[in-house]
């Protein structure tokens, strides 16, 4: 057991699937001897070798497509694609081709491959490299999308997303990776946390947020200086948005009565759309207040400090989200 | 059989690549009597089953639509008697005849056309999606160069474990210009990768002729991009298809892929279900199909006494009957159970 950030936790679950699969290679760019562009590949090029840590030409379909076409004929291969907002171009090789090839093909294939990609914003790093596609990816029949928020459950998932047959969207958020705030201690060796099953990672009995990825983090912390007033917040972190661990998410809000969803990507048409939709449809009566989302902007993720913090949700929203359903703003 | 360099029509006035530079050897002469019989065979099967397929089509039965391979026959039969039956194939959207020249079952093929539920993908492909993992078939696409970074991964497979398997991803003319076809073919170059590119040029994406849409003069130019082996031949040549795969997926079999080939053929029916036909004249429709490519075999087969125009007429209608029993095989089947609906999304 040692104390890991989230990117060195996800490079050991990488490290630990590939010494036990050799199915399992790593495809992508910039991924070898310079160890991918936020360093999470470092040392694994030396450890397993340029044939099963391959470097790419800047070619995101090929990479992608590639990446289907060695899973479907027998290999396990996870792919980085640098940032999310780079799978535009390989789109058509990850919605049309590998998400699709098992069920176009009657059941009769699988397609065990891993996209990883660093998602979301923070970071300053402008329209282009900073975006949350959650909405998309799980938009998509045949796609499983993967949202850890902490080092521990992110070598858990990406582990059970390796050893899973279907295309998975790995999303890291970048403004985890090294921040030591959210370091955790991490055990060796090799771990499994269940794609499709969300966790309470705070219990409480006045309302219920329910987040992923990074806004897990901030939704904890927004509980927690509301503590402080005497509000009592249960966090649901879903870990994996599809599949939607949807009963986790209903018996918070059976026991709450009030829901807050909490999400970086633009409000329009986001995920969290689709989360209060089911709840409103499984669950009305258990429902005090309206449910509300505390989103992105609906504009592209700009790249100055003030617009981008702007943007994207912080605490000071999330208590404010808070607050109102709970009818005390 | 008859040269076609001589094409008067569109652009095929240019010469083809001269083999003898590649030392591109006539394996064909040294195969069996049985497999070159068994090569008519299965160009007569493609073509009666197209046949039925119109028939399905005028008869409102095949919903949706469906792209015809007939006039394209010798590549996918060429083709895939030059390769083993457990090298890997991805195809396109005009795929049948890739689909029945790897020895998929006519049957299931032609169930799946008309969207019953014991077809290849249980109703849920369709032609633009026939798919036969038992054949080694990674299946068609309703993308154009969609199926080429899948071939990428399924040569990267054969690299990756070792062994001396060879992909063929099968293209078409117009796919040359997407992106996918030039990271496909870099990537492949990059690597080595025992993959062959066979661009059927069958002179049209939809109704846009390739010289309209491209400027080289020919598609295996574009191998100097690459720095890979790339011919032109004759796609309506039978036994130059099979000769120039031989030869090249030796060549890939020995770490010196990728290849681009492309080969010169002609779609004698319309893009799809409904095409008018408006971009191009009656009169090169009638000079392509003088070089229609079973014409040739078969004069081929009996000139060169291989076989008997009686045997020939065998073959032939052995091929009528094997389709004819696919399509009342596939009537008589039933549709795909409603239960089937949401099942296949995901694996376990």
């Amino acid at each position: 057991m040692s104390e890991l950030t989230y990117l060195e936790a996800i490079r050991d679950g990488i490290r630990e699937v590939m010494k036990e699969d050799e199915r399992v290679f790593l495809i992508g760019e910039d991924i070898g001897l310079y160890g991918g562009s936020f360093g999470l590949t470092n040392g694994l090029f030396a450890e397993f070798g340029a044939e099963r840590v391959r470097d790419t030409p800047i070619s995101e379909a090929a990479i992608i497509g590639a990446s289907a076409g060695a899973a479907v004929t027998g290999m396990r291969p996870i792919l980085e694609i640098m940032f999310s907002d780079f799978t535009a171009c390989g789109m058509d090789q990850l919605l049309n081709q590998a998400a699709k090839i098992r069920y176009m093909f009657g059941g009769k294939a699988k397609v065990p491959m891993v996209l990883r990609t660093a998602s979301g914003g923070g970071a300053g790093f402008g329209p282009h490299h900073s975006q949350s596609w959650e909405a998309i990816f799980a938009h998509i029949p045949g796609l499983k999308v993967v949202m850890p928020s902490c080092p521990y459950d992110a070598k858990g998932l990406l582990i059970s997303a390796v050893r899973d047959n279907n295309p998975v969207i790995f999303l890291e958020h970048k403004v985890l990776y090294k921040n030591k705030k959210y370091a955790q201690e991490v055990p060796e060796g090799i771990y499994t946390i269940p794609l499709g099953k969300a966790e309470v990672k705070r219990q409480g009995k006045d309302l219920s947020i329910v987040a992923s990825s990074y806004m897990v983090q901030k939704s904890l912390e927004a509980a927690e200086e509301l503590s402080k007033q005497g509000i009592d917040c249960e966090v649901v972190d879903l870990r994996t948005i599809r599949p939607l661990d949807i009963d986790t998410v209903m018996a918070s809000v059976e026991k709450t009565g009030k829901l807050l969803c909490v999400e970086e990507a633009c409000s329009f048409g986001s995920f969290m759309g689709e989360v209060i939709t089911q709840v409103i449809e499984k669950g009305f009566d258990y429902l005090d207040a309206p449910p509300i989302r505390i989103a992105g902007k609906n504009c592209p993720v700009p790249y100055s400090y003030i617009l981008e913090q702007e943007m994207i949700p912080n605490v000071d929203r999330i208590k404010d989200g808070i607050l109102k359903v709970l009818g005390k703003n | 059989m008859k040269e076609c360099t001589v094409r008067e029509c569109t652009i095929i006035k240019e010469k083809l690549t001269d083999l003898k530079e590649y030392k591109v050897a006539d394996r064909f002469k040294d195969l069996k009597k049985e497999q070159k019989v068994e090569m008519l065979k299965r160009m007569f099967q493609i073509r009666y089953f197209e046949m039925e397929v119109e028939q399905f089509i005028l008869k409102g039965q095949i919903y949706g639509t469906c792209h015809l391979y007939i006039g394209e026959e010798a590549n996918a039969v060429g083709a895939m008697n030059a390769i083993r039956k457990n090298d890997w194939i991805v195809s396109h959207h005009r795929g049948h005849g890739h689909c029945i020249a790897k020895e998929a079952d006519l049957k299931l093929m032609m169930a799946e056309l008309i969207g019953k539920g014991n077809g290849y993908c249980k109703g849920k492909g369709g032609s633009m999606h026939i798919a036969d993992m038992d054949t080694y078939n990674l299946g068609a696409n309703g993308i154009v160069g969609g199926g080429m970074g899948v071939a990428v991964g399924a040569s990267l497979t054969n690299k990756l474990k070792k062994n001396d398997g060879v992909v063929i991803g099968f293209i078409g003319d117009a796919s040359t210009n997407n992106g996918i076809f030039h990271e496909s073919l870099n990537l492949a170059s990059v690597w080595d990768l025992p993959l062959i590119f066979y661009c059927e040029n069958n002179q049209y994406g939809m109704s846009t002729p390739i010289i309209k849409s491209t400027r080289i003069k020919r598609i295996s130019d574009r191998k100097a991009s690459y720095n890979v082996k790339g011919v032109t031949i004759d796609g309506n040549n039978i036994v130059d298809v099979f000769n120039t795969v031989s030869h090249f997926a030796e060549v890939c079999r020995k770490g010196e892929g990728p290849v681009l080939i492309e080969a010169l053929t002609y779609r004698q029916r319309g893009h799809s279900k409904h095409d008018s036909q408006v971009y191009r004249t009656k009169d090169e429709v009638e000079q392509w199909k003088e070089y229609d490519p079973i014409v040739r075999y078969r004069e081929f087969l009996i000139e060169s006494g291989i076989i008997s125009e009686d045997e020939a007429k065998k073959i032939e209608e052995k091929a009528i009957e094997d389709i004819k029993a696919a399509a009342a095989f596939a009537e008589a089947s039933p549709y795909p159970d409603l239960s089937e609906l949401e099942t296949d999304v995901y694996a376990d």
